[in-house]
């Protein structure tokens, strides 16, 4: 059979609190429809979750590439925005810089990176402070039961 | 533990209906912060909060939430409701506190992810 990569693209706005969710709510959609595990499906819905609350709360707009690779999915979130000064300081877990609003909405304790890597294989951030950043995120599938063991 | 008996030990009342009142709830957390939630939920849970915005749904949503008790009186807004009955999650409210919601669950056998109370 031929294997073909499938992509989706959608567009994120920043401070849309209320359609926040939105996009990670439909890959997780696309994902169980597709017939993945539920616990594969859910570690890809928190991680493009977090991603997408991200750009909610610190971008100006952003968008989000989904790729389901033969060998595994790709996301790849990338915002306008005022970028990540130091990029290791954001991936220790309780580090925010996060609003009061965001916070008052149940956000902001400064897991969304350490989350996204918890649950990805691969996590690569790329940014540039006072134009955005890029976060690309690689989760592979458990291996199918058949023709394991 | 079947949600129409969580529903009469927290004296709650239903969100929206119709639910499934069978649906069998194997243990709970309590959190209002939803980074908490969806870092530590091991999904299937009954979550208790005092936050009550729309990301609390989607967070339940992501993480595979079976139901939202809203604990100290709180009330969605329509809109909240109407996302939770779109994705099929029951919501409760109770007029206890988190504290104690937690607490008359736990005295009947209700336990965390951990399975165990002690």
């Amino acid at each position: 059979m031929e294997e073909r990569a499938l992509e989706w693209d959608y567009e994120i706005e920043g401070k849309d609190f209320r359609n926040a969710g939105k996009v990670s709510s439909k890959i997780k959609e696309i994902l169980k429809e597709l017939g993945f595990e539920p616990d594969f499906v859910r570690g890809v819905a928190i991680a493009s979750y977090e991603a997408e609350m991200n750009v909610v709360c610190h971008a100006q707009k952003g968008t989000l590439h989904f790729f389901i690779l033969p060998e595994a999915l790709r996301i790849v979130v990338k915002d306008r925005g005022p970028g990540i000064p130091d990029i290791d300081l954001a991936m220790q877990e309780g580090y925010s810089t996060a609003s009061l609003e965001i916070r008052e909405m149940g956000f902001g304790a400064g897991m969304g990176l350490p989350n996204m890597k918890k649950n990805t294989d691969e996590l690569n951030i790329v940014s540039t402070v006072g134009e955005g950043t890029i976060v690309e995120m690689v989760i592979r599938p458990p291996r199918s039961r058949e023709g394991v063991g | 533990m079947q949600l129409w008996e969580i529903k009469g030990i927290l004296e709650a009342e239903l969100l929206w209906e119709p639910v499934d009142l069978q649906l069998e709830i194997e243990m709970a957390e309590a959190a209002d912060l939803m980074s908490d939630v969806l870092t530590q939920s091991i999904g299937g849970e009954l979550l208790l909060t005092g936050l009550v915005n729309s990301h609390v749904i989607r967070t339940a949503e992501m993480v595979d939430i079976k139901a939202i008790v809203f604990v100290h009186d709180k009330r969605p807004d329509e809109k909240t409701i109407a996302l939770a009955k779109l994705k099929g999650v029951p919501l409760l409210a109770t007029r206890l506190f988190l504290f104690e919601a937690c607490a008359r669950l736990a005295m009947r056998g209700l336990t965390g992810s951990s399975g165990t109370i002690w």
